[in-house]
């Protein structure tokens, strides 16, 4: 059985209660300390992203499990959603040392390096999701 | 990944607990050599603050919850490090990537240029083209026709680095259509000139200076596109003189024309041609006279046209620590005897 939890985000309050959102199904599911700090580092980027360029969205976080031949592995998703204005050009986003805030490794690239798997969908105009995940090793 | 992780655990919390025990500076000696291992390893900042932590738990099973819990805060704190330092791993392959490819590009520039110097009995030609990083926006081209008239250009393009190589690039292409003109250096730059004004971008403006040496009667003529004036050494009289051709830079306007100059060059005369890396050689002092040059050339004379080039490059590299600001072109032709 999958455990989600959503978190509406439109205040820095928002980002904080998906952070924590985001720690308490970590440790849960047995995560470390750093792979705990490094999934809510990404929550949080991904959740000041939405407060900061969209004013409000929603971080949903949710266990995934996969089946391998080594069994079956399990690990947490992100889905940040918003309605906002879009982003026009991802791949200039997602080009290393493209952030607003000065390319010290931080914004989408950095939170597709912290995750194992990264997905972004964006239409101008009508909103930008973004799924990630990261798997327990 | 996690296997070198825990490999570096088991060190971490070997050399930590032989500091603790002994501490002295072989144990921080130890930690000095262990931090390499950490970068050898690509292990982050954040990781290492765990490797700590978990050591420390080890040693102390009684640690205090809030000094325990302060370590999840500097995990935290270490994150944004984490992700500089994860970044920094990716821009440095990046660039061992671009420099590669400039390599490439910068060996492929090197056809563009002569591969020899026309070997003439009347002429002693010397030629020297460095570029202050890989690729160059200096020009130089020859050309010999049946009657042993001999073409020259030197081109400098205004800029330097890539964007001016890809331009140069053109300037070559240019050059090689049109050889009909070869012996008129006021009509080439002409039609040169209506080349790069319809193909390069509006920022990107070329000096040229074009000669052409009819070596059966040893008459020099010449035009310039606003380059830096040469030089033209009088054997005679043993003096300089600047070699000034006036006229537009290449692309500033359609129908520019050039006037075309003449020198009747006796034995032992020389022309110099050069680009502006040669006369702006800066060095603490400011830049370098033109004196300076016609003086270094002096002292070499005696010597051939190409090591008069060689040698005046190496003074002028050493004048300024061996580090070249621009691109720099010195090309000499004296007339034997
Ligand atoms: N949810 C979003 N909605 C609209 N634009 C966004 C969103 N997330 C990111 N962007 C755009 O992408 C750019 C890069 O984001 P990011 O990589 O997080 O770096 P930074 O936030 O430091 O600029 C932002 O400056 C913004 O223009
Ligand atoms: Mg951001």
């Amino acid at each position: 059985m999958s455990v989600q939890s959503n978190v509406e985000v439109h205040s820095e309050w928002g980002i904080v209660s998906a952070r924590q959102a985001g720690r308490n199904l970590a440790k849960e599911l047995g995560f470390g300390g750093v792979d705990q700090a490094r999934f809510t580092t990404a929550i949080s980027e991904l959740a000041r992203n939405i407060y900061l360029y969209a004013e409000q969205g929603e971080i949903i976080i949710e266990t995934v499990e996969n089946s391998r031949i080594t069994g079956v592995q399990r690990g947490l998703k992100i889905t940040a959603r918003d309605r906002g204005p879009g982003i026009k050009s991802i791949r200039e986003v997602m080009e290393d040392g493209y952030t607003t805030s000065g390319g010290l490794g931080a914004g989408l690239p950095g939170v597709k390096r912290l995750m194992d798997e990264f997905d972004i969908d964006s239409v101008t105009g009508e909103g930008t999701e973004i799924t990630a995940i990261k798997w327990l090793r | 990944m996690a296997d070198s992780y825990s490999f570096m655990q088991e060190q971490y919390t070997k050399i930590l607990k032989t500091y603790l025990e002994e501490k002295n500076e072989i144990g921080l000696y130890q930690a000095q050599q262990f931090s390499k291992k950490v970068l050898e390893n690509q292990i982050s900042p954040e990781e290492v603050v765990s490797l700590h932590i978990e050591a420390l738990e080890h040693f102390f099973p009684d640690l205090p919850q809030g000094a325990r819990d302060s370590f999840d805060f500097l995990i935290e704190i270490m994150m944004g490090y984490g992700m500089a330092y994860r970044e920094h791993q990716i821009l440095r392959d990046k660039q061992k990537e671009l420099e590669s490819e400039i390599n490439v590009a910068a060996s492929m520039q090197q056809t563009f240029l002569p591969d020899e110097i026309p070997e003439m009995d009347t002429l002693d030609v010397g030629v020297i083209s460095v570029p202050a990083s890989k690729m160059s926006g200096d020009y130089y081209h020859f050309v010999k026709d049946d009657n042993d008239c001999i073409g020259v250009a030197i081109a400098d393009i205004i800029g330097k680095g890539v964007p001016a190589a890809l331009c140069m690039s053109m300037i070559k292409y240019a050059m090689d259509s049109l050889p009909e003109q070869r012996l008129q250096p006021g009509a080439l730059l002409e039609n040169l000139n209506r080349v790069v004004e319809q193909n390069v971008a509006s920022n990107m403006f070329i000096t040229m200076m074009y000669g052409s040496y009819d070596s059966r009667v040893h008459h020099f003529y010449y035009s310039g596109a606003g380059h830096e004036p040469g030089f033209y050494y009088n054997k005679a009289e043993d003096s300089f003189e600047e070699l000034y051709a006036k006229g537009l830079v290449l692309g500033l306007n359609r129908d520019t024309q050039f006037r075309e100059y003449h020198k009747k060059v006796e034995p032992g005369d020389f022309i110099v041609l050069l680009s502006d890396g040669v006369t702006e050689c800066r060095t603490d002092d400011g830049f370098i006279e033109r004196e300076e040059i016609t003086r270094l050339i002096r002292q070499y004379s005696d010597l051939s046209a190409q090591e008069i080039v060689d040698n005046v490059f190496y003074q002028l590299e050493k004048l300024q620590g061996f580090r070249l600001r621009d691109d720099f072109s010195l090309i000499i032709l004296r007339r034997k005897v």
